[in-house]
């Protein structure tokens, strides 16, 4: 669906974003077209990796369904769905994204160390659409959180 | 210092559900505003529309909408949509035909048939539009972003959830004295606390509802206001409608991310004190001199943001001017004395038309219980989708 926002396995799953070649500046969602620094005349945008880790601007919750075109399944009561804004330190931007399912809002501090996971955002009989989850620096799996608060 | 434009009319239909088309409440609102400025609608020379993309088809092209429910005249048109800030730039599009000399008198309208619930992007597979992007890769909705702003206050500034808590407090008091509020009750911390968590740490009475509703000023040329016998209305002398500067720091509706400042350092303000400064700026006083301010208090968090990116107090100080009674009414500069969003709700193309109707009332002083004693300098301030913001400053 986002083609090109990240690639990789594991731990070499990594969010996709594009530099400039003439002001080096890095841009996620990936820009392809033109350079958006007003000072720049522009070069050309290559696609690189975002840094894996970075610490926690401030996270939240979403206690009620969202509407579409998010897709939830009616069916299913709703699960609280935490998103976590995160700093990048070498590229000095803000990045948000959902947490890991089992992180809540409990777990989390502003200034946390997290890192970028794969995740499933929906998937039916046919597709998995996949995306990407930011998960505490430590967590494995996705249970037993607790004590991960900073 | 630009040239200042004579608010003649100000005109509102109640804040409410009301279930009706946005055209009879922009009429009404019209027709209120006109009747204020003791004109005809035939005397008017130009009308401009804020958008809706909520009602329909011609919901697109207001001004028109508007114009031919009030009666084809042959009048200039214009239509202007930038999401919550449209109302302050449909106004910036009269003030400019005015000052360009295209038209004497100008009668700018917004309004909106919400729906209930969160406000969700148009249908249909639109991977272009990051408002789209938001909501089908993430779930974020607007409060998702306004928990973001209120936990990150806590953490910089250690504000407390009673704190933004005490904002509604204080503006469903005065909202309490506003006959055009949806909400006409008092709301106690208590109440605010026992409310559903929307999105942590804030809850259902930290956050503006969707509303219904319409807002309508009738602006001229000073020379106008004078041959009709106004020597001293009401007057605009800012209108802001600055861009942000690259990079872009702070994650803002409806982006994923922020701009990168890899590569150039950020300038020493943040877009909202911007949109501020430029108003200041172009109305040649400063936050010292303000009788009063109506700012979008989507949620109680960001009303003291506000306060900070205004100048009314320093950085990281907005609990406490809120704290110490400043911004209430009887303050040194009472905040949303109108009850603001709190008491309003969104209806998104009229609110910043509304906080216009509200300076013009305070600084006639006509506006009642809730007067703003002495009031003479008013500004308005909020914020749209996309990179749009907005500020008018009013002066009698």
């Amino acid at each position: 669906m986002v083609t090109g926002w990240f690639a990789g396995e594991g731990d070499d799953f990594r969010l996709l974003g594009t530099r400039c070649s003439a002001c080096a500046s890095v841009f996620f969602p990936r820009e392809d077209h033109h350079c958006r620094n007003p000072a720049c005349l522009g070069g050309e945008l290559v696609e690189i990796p975002l840094s894996r880790r970075g610490r926690v601007w401030s996270f939240t919750d979403s206690r009620y369904p969202p509407p579409s075109p998010y897709v939830t399944d009616p069916e299913l009561p709703w699960e609280p769905c935490a998103f976590i804004a995160v700093e990048l330190e070498a590229e000095r931007m803000v990045v948000l994204g959902q947490a890991a399912p089992g992180i809540t809002v409990a777990d989390l501090a502003v200034g946390l160390e997290v890192e970028v996971v794969p995740g499933v955002l929906h998937e039916d009989a046919e597709t998995t659409w996949t995306t990407w989850h930011w998960r505490p620096t430590g967590v494995t799996g996705v249970t037993g959180v607790t004590g991960v608060t900073a | 210092m630009t040239k200042e434009v004579a608010v003649l009319g100000a005109g509102m239909h109640p804040w409410g559900k009301w279930g009706r088309s946005f055209v009879e409440y922009g009429v009404a609102a019209a027709r209120e505003a006109l009747a204020d400025a003791g004109l005809e609608w035939p005397d008017i020379g130009a009308i401009i529309g804020a958008d809706t993309v909520r009602g329909g088809y011609p919901g697109y092209v207001s001004g028109a909408a508007f114009a031919k429910a009030l009666g084809w005249q042959g009048a200039r048109v214009g239509s202007v949509y930038a999401a919550c800030a449209s109302g302050a730039q449909a106004i910036d599009a009269g003030r400019a035909q005015i000052l360009a000399g295209l038209a004497d008198v100008v009668l700018v309208v917004g309004a909106d048939s919400a729906p209930k619930g969160f406000f969700r992007p148009a249908g249909g597979d639109r991977p272009d539009d990051p408002d789209w992007l938001r909501f089908r890769i993430l779930g974020a909705t607007n409060p998702v972003y306004f928990g973001l702003y209120a936990r990150r206050r806590m953490a910089q500034h250690g504000d407390t959830p009673d704190d933004f808590a005490q904002v509604k407090v204080k503006n469903s008091a005065m909202g309490a004295l506003n006959p055009h509020a949806r909400y006409r009750s008092r709301v106690t911390a208590e109440e605010v606390a026992a409310s559903a968590v929307v999105a942590d740490p804030l809850r259902l009475l930290d956050i503006c509802a969707t509303s219904d509703g319409g807002a309508a000023v009738v602006l001229s040329s000073m020379e106008y206001a004078r041959r009709l016998g106004q020597a001293e209305p009401v007057r605009i002398r800012a209108v802001a409608t600055v861009t942000p500067r690259y990079p872009n720091t702070v994650l803002d509706l409806p982006d994923i991310a922020t701009d990168s400042a890899g590569a150039v350092e950020p300038a020493g303000e943040t877009f909202r004190r911007s949109i501020a400064r430029a108003a200041y700026e172009e109305a040649g006083v400063g936050p010292e001199d303000l009788s009063l301010a109506e700012v979008y208090d989507l949620s109680t968090a960001l009303e003291l943001q506000w306060y900070e990116d205004l100048g009314l107090c320093g950085e990281g100080e907005g609990v406490k001017l809120l704290r110490d009674g400043a911004t209430a009414l009887g303050g040194r500069i009472p905040v949303n004395v109108s009850g603001g969003l709190a008491s309003f709700g969104e209806a998104v193309p009229a609110q910043a038309i509304a906080q216009v109707c509200e300076l013009t009332r305070q600084l006639r002083c006509v506006a009642g219980d809730r007067q703003v004693v002495g009031a003479r300098v008013g500004i308005t301030a909020n914020q749209g989708l996309f990179g749009h913001g907005s500020a008018v400053i009013a002066v009698r």
